[in-house]
């Protein structure tokens, strides 16, 4: 039995590297994932721990402000000259370390030199230790003299002897270059960071706003455990003690929980692949077993029993599953050295050398072979029911009625929407997901059901010529089959729709609300700057009041803190009164005045009342308590905690980040904005902007995500053509006859060819409307659920989604293409020549 | 037994091979399938093509038809000559100048009855003629099973609506392959009228291949095969001179 499975396996060769191949991607993405995501994390380990290699016992104190690692970065504790000192006093090498995110060089071009997410360190020089080597020039001995690492100076075109600029927390100073250093090992840089370096004070002025320092390093010739656990007991528990490899690994783990949130939303990605695979495996082995009635009815005849039969499919199940798993592994290492290799390039990383994680060969052999066996039950058991008489009869399977097909499937979109509203209540991810992927599988039950009427409605289309009508009638010929290719490509376009009919009613709920409530003329804001909140000097504020048409300025300062131990966003405008009158703030207790020293202003949503005292803890370590005076409405342009002017000293760097501009009715706007452009040239990174661009600007990031999103659900979309030319294919076998026939009474090549791609076309197009509705209803079930968010009204991208229907048209094409040569060759001799 | 010289008659033909040789294979798998076949068939008769398994009977019919290449000779159907004709040149010549049936009917089972006999006009884009669509309906009997498709139809209407559909488009030649193989005797020869019938009446010209006397017994010629050779040839065959005939040159 093993070896007719085998043989007759082999005979197929087209159908085992077709469906292969889904499970295959699949694979290769699951692999990929886990091949990537460990080069990146080992190489990082490998920075880390050379940044560290020369230290024996690094300590720092406790953060100022703990955030979890999904709301971002902690703001880190400072250690005074104090505790310096007290450090000095066990080990006298003791050195004071500042070493802070946001010091922006301007590059000889005049741009801001930048990142895209990695650090722009800025701190002390502290001589050729923890690595550091001066290439040339010399160390900073001056306060306007400054040392930069080398992949930095190559970046941002300068030299030693260059006068360059920095922003810092302060706005733009000037200073000299006088030398350029690397790293152990002949590196120009840690990395993707980005380092400058000044003299122990500016660096504590400029990136601290405080005295004191970061991090001390200690080295001595005892053991770094010995050290440390002398440090620990002498310092006490405000200060966190570890040995350089602790503080390596520490460093090393923290971004490694960025990696895995990367990972999982990788594995999601190729989930869904797979979700979309099972699809087209399923209808694979069930066109299959249809072809193959009469020889399993024979096997039957001859003896064969059903569990044999199953197994017989099951067999070939593994053997594809397998060979697919071994080369979507083998894929997988390809591609993930491959993007590890341009993101190493990229950020300039050292990368480590590519290893195949554990993880990577069990999920790809688990994934791969599991998910094409599950594929292939249905279809085996079906196997088994061939009776044997239909060895002996022409073959005419009747078609089965759909009754109980819709019912379940009825049943399980109805458990999905069940779910998925649960979720959506209970705010439980895990309920949604559940909920979207039954909704999937119910919809595709559904669809034979569907098929039959909305394939003959599409086909209308077509039916002007007769290959037209041959294909859409040849498309309705299986409902089954058409609706299962259909749900492949049903599954990827539905979920771009929703996301997309998600995110555009943000937008839409968000534009809606700053149309009605944004009354500032002109905002100043930063450009998007990784790690760092750009800012300008509180100086230009009076300069820019005497702006013409200008009637009022109110600049913003914004910094963490935590409220009550819990981390928020502090803010203090200039003129509270002004704003809440420009964002249309409506008091819901109390005043909004401008708060007075020890008060606060708050949104409704903080569960504080009026005359409540909170403990707030600045960023920079403070701690004071402040008064409810009043409470305003929150809405999607104003909320928060509203400080008075004695907040802004606990901030690190104490400059605006931010400022509304209110111009009189009869100003000129452009020559406003100009004059105002004009003052904020030493702070390159912050814009003059109107309403429309602000907004623009905020929501630019949902037209970026979406692009991402339908990037990698591409994947999804691939597996669904490679089902569309599948089924083709196998159709286009099974009906050589007809189609030999067809040519003999004098269809033409390029007609028989247009028959396929109609029928092709007719399937995709199904799918893409499938898919649109689909999607149209988990977007507004989700903005139905969220509309206590904000989400206020459901917009679907009618432009968007008649894009999906036209690439779905065209991916039914592409997919006819191969299907419909192979028929247009169809040797006519052969096809109707009976034996 | 009388052997009869092909004789060649330019105008009358319908279809004729002149000097054909079939080879399948090379060296040593080599098979000759028709020596030097010529032959000659003429318009508005029923002819017959009868001889053993593997004497070549099919391979001169798919030859005649356009459905395989000769490897030596020509072939012309009416006045066009098939040798060496393009894809589309053959598409031309089976829209406008053949008519096919088959053993297994081999009707499309998306369409109707109807859409199946009117699919060769609809491909070629041509007007079907209502009035001789009423002939050939009436002619092959299916006047109430129009609308039925062909899993609805016994085997004897299925042969009968591709006998329809080979007609309905007037061919030069309509080039049967087994029509009765796969049917009963009572059905067999109800299609077998109708062939007679449409020859008689439409003048329409048929080339049947089959190895079934009683059928050859419709034609008014039967041309025997054997070995890739026309050995003899037969008019006015009755099921019993057939057989007779047979018989002689298997012996």
């Amino acid at each position: 039995m093993l070896r007719a499975t085998l043989k007759s396996l082999l005979a197929r060769k087209v159908r085992l590297v077709l469906s292969g191949l889904a499970v295959l991607l699949g694979v290769m993405f699951v692999s990929g994932s886990f091949v990537l995501t460990d080069a990146i994390g080992r190489s990082f380990d490998n920075m880390f721990s050379s940044a560290l290699a020369e230290t024996d016992v690094l300590v720092t104190a406790k953060p100022a402000i703990e955030v979890s690692e999904m709301e971002g970065e902690p703001v880190p504790g400072l250690l005074t000259a104090a505790d310096l000192r007290r450090v000095q006093e066990i080990a006298p090498s003791a050195i004071g370390e500042i070493s802070v995110d946001g010091a922006r060089v301007i590059g000889s071009d005049g741009k801001v030199v930048t990142t895209y997410g990695p650090p722009r360190m800025g701190g002390n020089w502290t001589g050729e230790v923890g690595g550091l080597r001066l290439h040339e020039g010399v160390a900073p001995q001056k306060a306007d003299e400054i040392v930069v690492n080398a992949a930095l100076a190559k970046k941002a075109g300068i030299k030693v002897g260059d006068q360059v600029g920095v922003l810092t927390t302060k706005p733009k100073q000037t200073f000299k270059l006088v030398g350029i250093f690397g790293y152990e090992g002949g590196l120009d840089s840690r990395g993707p960071v980005d380092e400058v370096r000044f003299t122990d004070a500016v660096a504590q002025e400029l990136m601290l706003g405080a005295e004191g320092y970061t991090s001390i390093t200690v080295n001595s010739d005892k053991s770094p455990a010995a050290l440390r656990d002398e440090l620990k007991a002498g310092l006490g528990d405000r200060y966190v003690v570890q040995t350089g490899e602790e503080a390596a690994a520490a460093m090393a783990n923290s971004f490694k929980a960025v990696l895995d949130v990367m990972n999982k939303i990788l594995l999601g990605f190729a989930g869904v692949a797979l979700f979309v695979g099972t699809f087209l495996i399923l209808n694979t082995f069930s066109i299959i077993v249809a072809q193959r009635t009469k020889e399993l009815a024979l096997a039957r005849a001859l003896g064969a029993g059903r569990g044999q039969m199953i197994g017989s499919v099951l067999v070939e199940a593994v053997v594809i599953g397998l060979v697919a798993s071994v080369l979507g592994l083998a894929a997988g290492v390809g591609v993930g050295a491959l993007l590890a290799a341009y993101f190493a390039n990229f950020t300039s990383l050292q990368l480590a050398g590519i290893a195949v994680p554990a993880a990577a060969v069990i999920s790809a052999f688990t994934v791969g072979i599991v998910i094409t066996v599950i594929a292939a039950l249905l279809p085996a058991v079906r196997a088994s029911r061939v009776p044997p008489v239909a060895a002996l009869q022409e073959v005419a399977t009747p078609d089965r009625p759909l009754t109980k097909l819709t019912a379940a499937g009825a049943i399980v979109t109805a458990a999905g929407g069940g779910a998925i509203a649960y979720g959506l209540r209970q705010q439980s991810l895990w309920f949604l997901m559940g909920g979207v992927l039954a909704a999937f599988v119910g919809v595709a039950l559904l669809s034979p059901f569907v098929a039959r009427p909305a394939v003959a409605m599409l086909g209308r289309l077509f039916s002007w010529s007769v290959p037209g009508k041959l294909g859409r009638l040849n498309s309705g010929r299986n409902p089954r089959r058409t609706a299962i290719t259909a749900a492949a490509l049903m599954v990827g376009i539905a979920l771009v729709t929703g996301v997309n009919t998600i995110m555009t009613s943000a937008e839409r709920s968000m534009r809606g609300d700053v149309a009605a409530t944004f009354k500032a003329d002109l905002v100043i804001s930063g450009q998007e700057s990784p790690g760092v909140q750009p800012t300008f000097d509180p100086v230009l504020l009076p300069r820019m009041q005497q702006v013409s048409g200008v009637d009022s300025v109110v600049a913003t300062y914004a910094d963490q803190i935590a409220v009550n131990g819990k981390p928020a966003y502090a803010q203090v405008q200039t003129d509270l009164p002004t704003v809440a009158r420009l964002v249309s703030a409506t008091t819901v207790a109390g005043t909004i005045a401008q708060p007075g020293p020890g008060e606060v202003v708050v949104d409704d949503n903080r569960g504080h009342a009026l005359g409540d005292t909170v403990t707030v803890r600045s960023a920079k370590g403070t701690e004071k308590t402040y008064r409810v005076i009043g409470i305003f409405a929150d809405t999607n342009l104003f909320g928060g905690y509203q400080f008075g002017a004695d907040a802004i000293e606990g901030m690190r760097g104490g400059q605006p980040t931010f400022a509304y501009v209110d111009l009189a009715d009869s100003a000129d706007p452009a020559a406003a904005r100009t004059a105002l452009e004009g003052l904020l040239a030493d702070s390159p990174e912050m814009r003059v902007q109107n309403q429309k661009e602000y907004i623009d600007n905020q929501t630019g990031e949902v037209a970026q995500f979406l692009l991402m999103v339908q990037v990698l659900l591409g994947l999804a979309m691939l597996i669904a053509v490679l089902g569309v030319v599948n089924t083709l294919a196998l159709s286009v076998l099974e009906r050589t006859r007809e189609i030999g026939l067809l040519r003999a009474i004098g269809l033409g090549r390029m007609a028989t060819m247009r028959m396929i791609t109609v029928e092709a076309v007719v399937i995709t197009v199904f799918g893409a409307l499938l898919g649109l509705a689909v999607g149209v209803g988990l977007g507004s079930a989700v903005v139905e659920g969220l509309a206590d968010e904000g989400l206020k009204e459901l917009v679907l991208p009618w432009q968007q989604m008649g894009l999906y229907l036209g690439v779905g048209a065209v991916v039914g094409v592409l997919a006819a293409i191969l299907p419909a040569i192979r028929a247009a060759r169809t040797n006519v001799l052969g096809a109707i020549a009976y034996e | 037994m009388t052997l009869t010289a092909p004789v060649i008659t330019r105008t009358a033909a319908a279809a004729r091979a002149a000097d054909v040789w079939k080879v399948y294979g090379s060296g040593e798998a080599q098979v000759v399938a028709l020596r030097d076949v010529s032959v000659e068939l003429e318009r508005g008769r029923f002819t017959a093509i009868m001889g053993p398994s593997g004497s070549g009977k099919s391979t001169l019919m798919h030859c005649l038809a356009g459905l395989d290449a000769v490897t030596r000779g020509d072939v012309f159907v009416g006045d066009t000559k098939v040798t060496g004709l393009s894809d589309a040149g053959l598409t031309k010549l089976r829209r406008e100048k053949v008519g096919f049936i088959f053993q297994q009917f081999n009707l499309l089972p998306t369409l109707t009855a109807e859409e199946n006999i009117l699919l060769p006009l609809a491909i070629a884009g041509r007007k079907p003629d209502r009035a001789w669509f009423q002939t050939v309906i009436d002619t092959v009997g299916l006047g109430d099973r129009l609308g039925h498709r062909p899993s609805q139809l016994s085997g004897g209407q299925q042969q009968r609506v591709a006998c329809a559909r080979a007609l309905v488009s007037r061919p030069e030649v309509i080039f049967a392959d087994e029509p009765t193989g796969n049917l009963d005797s009572r059905a067999g020869n109800e299609i077998l009228t109708f062939l007679r019938r449409s020859v008689i009446e439409y003048g329409q010209t048929i080339v049947m291949v089959t190895h079934d006397a009683n059928a050859a017994s419709y034609a008014d010629r039967v041309v025997f095969l054997a070995d890739g050779r026309i050995v003899s040839s037969l008019d006015d065959p009755t099921a019993d001179t057939v057989l007779d005939m047979l018989k002689a040159a298997a012996g």
